[in-house]
This record gives C-alpha cells, structure tokens and sequence, in this order.
C-alpha cells in the first residue's frame, strides 16, 4: 500500500517536469522558420490568400501563442477527439498525427534499448565483479584499460568501423534494418542477428560503466568484515562472491541505472542513424533534417517521457533492492 | 619540499620516510607526479594543444601547404613522406589531411575547452548559489535541472542547433546553455555539506558577506571538484562535437573539425580508408587522455576518494 503511494507520487512530480518540458518544446518550435499552412499546403498553387487566412483559422493559428500551445497540448494529450486538431500536432510530411508515426516506432527503439541495457548488465557487471576479485591481475588490468576507452570511442565511428569489418568485410551480420527484406516477422535468429550490432555500439559506453562501478563497490563490500567471516567459516569463493559480495554491490547497479538509462535514450538516435533502424530516434531526426517540426516536437515529447518513466521506474527498482531506502 | 626523516639503508640510499604536509595543491603534484599514466596523458594533451596552436607555424614552415589548398590529381592519395605533406595523406580534394588535422584540432579542442569554461561557470556559480542560500532559489535551480535531465541531451542538442547556424561559436553557446546541470548538481552537493562547517560559521559570525563566503570560503574548498569535473566534462564535450557533426549539425565545412573531417572521411571510406583513422584516433586519444587526467587528478587532490 505504502508502495502504490509512492509510485503515485513519483508519477505525480512527473507532471510539472512534463508540461515544463512540453512549454520549452513549444517556444521552440515557435522559432522555428516557416509558415506553418504554407509547409502543411506546399506544392498547392491555387491557394489564394483568403484560403490561407481560412485555414489558418480552422487551425487556430491567428490565436495567441498560448492558446495554440492549449491546443498542441490538448491534441498532444487526447489525440484530436471531437475537434480540428492542432496543426502543431500533424505532420507536415505524412499528413497524419505525429503521434501516430512516432508510436509505430516505439517498439523498436524499446527492443534496442532493452537489448542493449540487457548487454550492459550481462557484460558489465560480471567484468567489474571478476576485476575487483582479480585485483591487480592482468584481467584486472584489462577491464579497467576497457572501461576508460570503451567511453572515450566516438559512437557513431565504432558503429561504423564494425559495419566496415564484420559487415562488409567478413559478411558475418547484416548492417542495417530491423529484419532481411522478405523474411517473416517472427524470424527471431534473423532479428537477433540484425540486432546484435547496434546493440553492442549502444550499450558499450554502459558496460565500461557497470564495470567500473562494480569493480569499485565490490571492493569496497569485499574489505568488509562480514565477508572475512564468510571465508573463515569456509565458504567456497563461489558461495562468497555470488551470495555474499555480490548482493551488496547491486544497489549501484540501480542508482547507476538513471545516467545509464538518458545515455541509451540519447544514444539510441545516433546508433539507430548508423544502423538505419526505424525508431523514434531516426524518425525524429529525419524530422529535423525536413524541417518537420510538428515530429520533432512530438519525438522530443516521446523521448523524454520515456527518460522521466524510466527514471520512476529506477527510483522503485532502489527502494526495492535497498530497503534501508525509506520511500520518501 | 624536504624529508623530514631520513633512513640510511645498508647500499647508502637516502629514502624520505615521511614528507611534511605541504598544503592541498603541492601534495596533490607531489601524489600526481608518481602516477605515470596520468602524467603521460597529461603530456599528451599539452602536446595536442601546443601542435594545434602551432598549426599556422607548422602549415608555413613544416609542410608548405595551405590547409585550403587543393590538387584534385591527388585525390586519396594514401599517406606518404613524399611530399611531406601528405604524410597522412590527402583528402577526396587533394588537401593535406595532416594540416587540416592541426587546423581541426583548434577547432575541436576551442569549442571543447571554451564550452566546458562557460558550463562550468554556469555550473559552479548556480551550484554554489542554489547550495549555500537555499531556499526559493534551490528549488529553482533543481527544478530546471530535472526538467534539462528529463530530456534526452541529443534531442535537445538536435533542435536548438537546427535553429541556430552552427558556426563554433553558436555551438560552444548551445552546448554551454544545455549542459550545465551534472556540474551544478556536484557542486550543490558539495557546497550542501560545506555549508555547514564550523569554518563557514566563524566566517559569518566575524561579519563576512555573502559573496565573501560564496568566493572566498566555499569556491576554494569544491576547487578540486571543479578541476576533475572539467577534464572530464572537456572530454565530453569532444564526443558530442562529433555526434553533432555526424548528424550534420555541427561545425560546416569548410572550417575543418576533427568530428567533421571524421564525418566527412566516412562517405570515401572505400576510396580514402585512411581519412577515416587520424580524426576518430585522434578524438579518441584525446578524450581517452582527458579521462584519464581527470581519475588521477581526483586520485591526487582527494586520496580519501581514491577507489581504482
């Protein structure tokens, strides 16, 4: 019960954060150069003016700037029910609710993103664990060479460096694209294999992460007492590193997760432009490259609601894996 | 710096056993100067920016090349030491890669050294401000954090700089203005535990103001933060100068950037396969290196924090 409230609260202070977010988003777009009709009517010659004051006003364009951000908001929020929607919201390309266009990519920049972080973890922390145990060691060397550089590499020219070896030269994965052309959608090797790639270039930077917060916590938990007391009354090294240190060094696996969470969010649009994968990312960037605002509003919108549910989401997974952490 | 003790061992070494206090700065230089791989990175990077700010003396003197100039029958041709000047070789116009590597170099290391100076002078001074007055301010100061954290800094990055031309100078600004919150939050939480030490109340009971106390007292003491915080936060930087170039929305050609030239190198990759290597190691390398100034330098100026 207590829970329920504080996950109420969270998503209440998410509001502000949102509709602040929402305003920035909105001036924004206003800087923006262009008409809007003009964009929203491009290649239409028989327009003459009195149409154009029309539309606007069908629109609601010769409103004031903050009732069209009312308007944005309101279609942003209820999806156009029983009105004209708020051009702000359509896009200028598709002629269709951005909104619209942007949740039929969701699912894939989620898939990216769970696959990556599923990477990070897999690989992350099993390296900083094995490291603080190895101190010194050349493993120990290796992982801690690995998490400095694995930060320090360009994003896009790694991605683009393993298309150039591993997809050009050996031919060992394919490059681009969410699935083979022709191929059924439930082929899972096909996906796992089109997968694989991005989801390494994006979870990189957060495997260096985990490693070297992990290496740090479990040397920190492993010079303690208890553990000592766990080797005296011979417990196998096994029994003592997966029970014992292991479960004490998570709870910076948790706080570790929100940087972790905005960089897969931030990274993905990169990652998703070198391996062309359809999602949000990719898709709100070919806005901006068009000009078509009203998706990149809306992408922005996405994108950062995503962070702020994922942030909450954090902020649970803390409190549930530290109950020291009172739900304040 | 002088031994206060001294041992004689049996082959007549002389070792320090014990070396007087000497205050933060010359004990952390003291610490720093036996961590050779901080060092080394240290010299790399003094190495870039002296090479970078000697580009015009390099490009009269050493190659004889106009970083503009171009000869179009020389076209990918691969790194060679004749003519010295396409010694890493040359550009799909026939420019003299290595030249428009030290020109890129200003460029890249300018905007990452100008814009990490005025994120930090916004972070610093919001920090100390928001952590020692408390109060409305804070709640400010948080709230705009959280909502600038709450987007994806890419997103953020990729509109305002399809607003603004994205010269150097636009860019440093834009990058400044967005970026600012992880130093700010740092130093409010330090300025939060500070706030409350007996030094900060002997400074206000003898009379002194509050900016007395916010430069005088506090800015001294997250000092050494704010200098681990900056080599990394320059590295930083770099990386999204070229994540920026990538997208497009970076420095133009033809003002070459190390992220630029690297995008740029991308498109030949089949033809000029080696324009692709010199700007991505070298924004490596140096991000590498910043990196590792900025662990030792916080191994050196706090060792109660040293963990690796």
């Amino acid at each position: 019960m207590r829970s329920l409230k504080y996950i109420l609260r969270r998503l209440l202070y998410a509001i502000p954060t949102l509709l602040a977010i929402s305003i920035l988003t909105f001036a924004l777009s206003r800087l923006a150069p262009g008409d809007p009709v003009r964009l929203f009517t491009f290649g239409a010659t028989d327009l003459t003016q009195q149409d154009i004051e029309a539309l606007r006003h069908t629109y609601g364009l010769d409103q004031p700037a903050p009732v069209q951000y009312g308007d944005w908001l309101w279609s942003a929020v209820f999806f156009d029910v029983g009105r004209p929607p708020s051009l702000a919201s359509q896009s200028i390309l598709y002629h269709r609710p951005a909104a619209g266009l942007l949740f039929e990519r969701l699912g894939n920049t989620l898939q990216l993103a769970l696959a990556a972080l599923l990477l990070q973890l897999l690989i992350g922390v099993p390296l900083g664990v094995i490291a603080a145990f190895k101190r010194g060691s050349l493993t120990d060397k290796f992982v801690r060479i690995f998490a400095v550089s694995g930060h320090a590499l360009p994003t896009f020219w790694l991605g683009l460096m393993l298309i150039y070896l591993v997809s050009v030269n050996l031919r060992l994965l394919p490059s681009q694209g969410l699935l083979t052309i022709g191929h059924d959608q439930w082929d899972i090797p096909d996906r796992l294999r089109h997968i694989l790639m991005p989801a390494f270039v994006l979870a990189l930077a957060g495997i260096a992460n985990y490693s070297r917060y992990l290496r740090t916590e479990t040397l920190e938990v492993i010079s303690q007492d208890f553990i000592r007391t766990a080797h005296a009354k011979g417990l196998r090294e096994r029994t003592v590193i997966v029970s014992h240190a292991f479960r004490n060094a998570l709870i910076p696996v948790v706080t570790a997760l929100g940087g972790i969470l905005a960089v897969l969010v931030s990274g993905a649009l990169i990652v998703e432009q070198v391996f062309t994968w359809p999602g949000v990312g990719q898709f709100t960037y070919a806005a901006v490259r068009s000009k078509d605002y009203p998706i990149v509003m809306a992408g922005v919108m996405f994108a950062s609601t995503l962070l702020v549910l994922s942030y909450i989401i954090r902020d649970i997974a803390y409190s549930v894996v530290d109950p020291r952490i009172k739900a304040s | 710096m002088t031994a206060t003790a001294e041992v004689t061992l049996e082959r007549r070494e002389v070792v320090p056993l014990r070396r007087t206090a000497a205050g933060l700065w010359s004990d952390a230089w003291y610490r720093l100067r036996r961590d050779r791989v901080t060092m080394a990175a240290l010299a790399v990077i003094v190495l870039l920016i002296l090479v970078s700010l000697a580009a015009p003396i390099f490009e009269e003197l050493v190659f004889r090349y106009k970083f503009d100039q171009q000869d179009l029958l020389h076209a990918y041709n691969p790194p060679t030491l004749d003519p010295i000047y396409y010694i890493f070789g040359a550009d799909e116009i026939g420019r003299s890669q290595a030249v428009r590597l030290l020109y890129g170099g200003r460029v890249s290391l300018g905007v990452g050294f100008a814009a990490a100076s005025l994120q930090l002078t916004i972070g610093v001074g919001l920090g100390l401000a928001a952590g020692y007055l408390r109060g409305r301010i804070d709640e400010l100061v948080i709230f705009v954090i959280t909502v600038l954290n709450s987007i994806p800094q890419i997103f953020l990055l990729l509109i305002v700089a399809s607003l603004f031309a994205p010269g150097p100078l636009p860019l440093i600004g834009i990058i400044s203005v967005l970026g600012w919150t992880q130093i700010t939050n740092f130093v409010r939480g330090q300025t939060l535990s500070l706030r409350e030490r007996e030094f900060i109340t002997a400074a206000k009971t003898i009379g002194a103001t509050t900016p007395r106390v916010l430069f005088r007292h506090l800015l001294p003491n997250v000092m050494p933060l704010i200098i681990v915080l900056a080599a990394i936060d320059v590295g930083t930087i770099m990386l999204l100068e070229a994540a920026l170039s990538f997208l497009g929305l970076g420095i133009q050609p033809p003002i070459p950037s190390w992220g630029n030239m690297l995008t740029n190198a991308t498109q030949y990759f089949f033809r000029g396969g080696h324009l692709v290597v010199t700007p991505g190691f070298l924004i490596f390398m140096t991000v590498l290196c910043l990196y590792l100034v900025g662990d030792g330098l916080r191994d050196a100026l706090d060792p109660r924090l040293k963990t690796h």
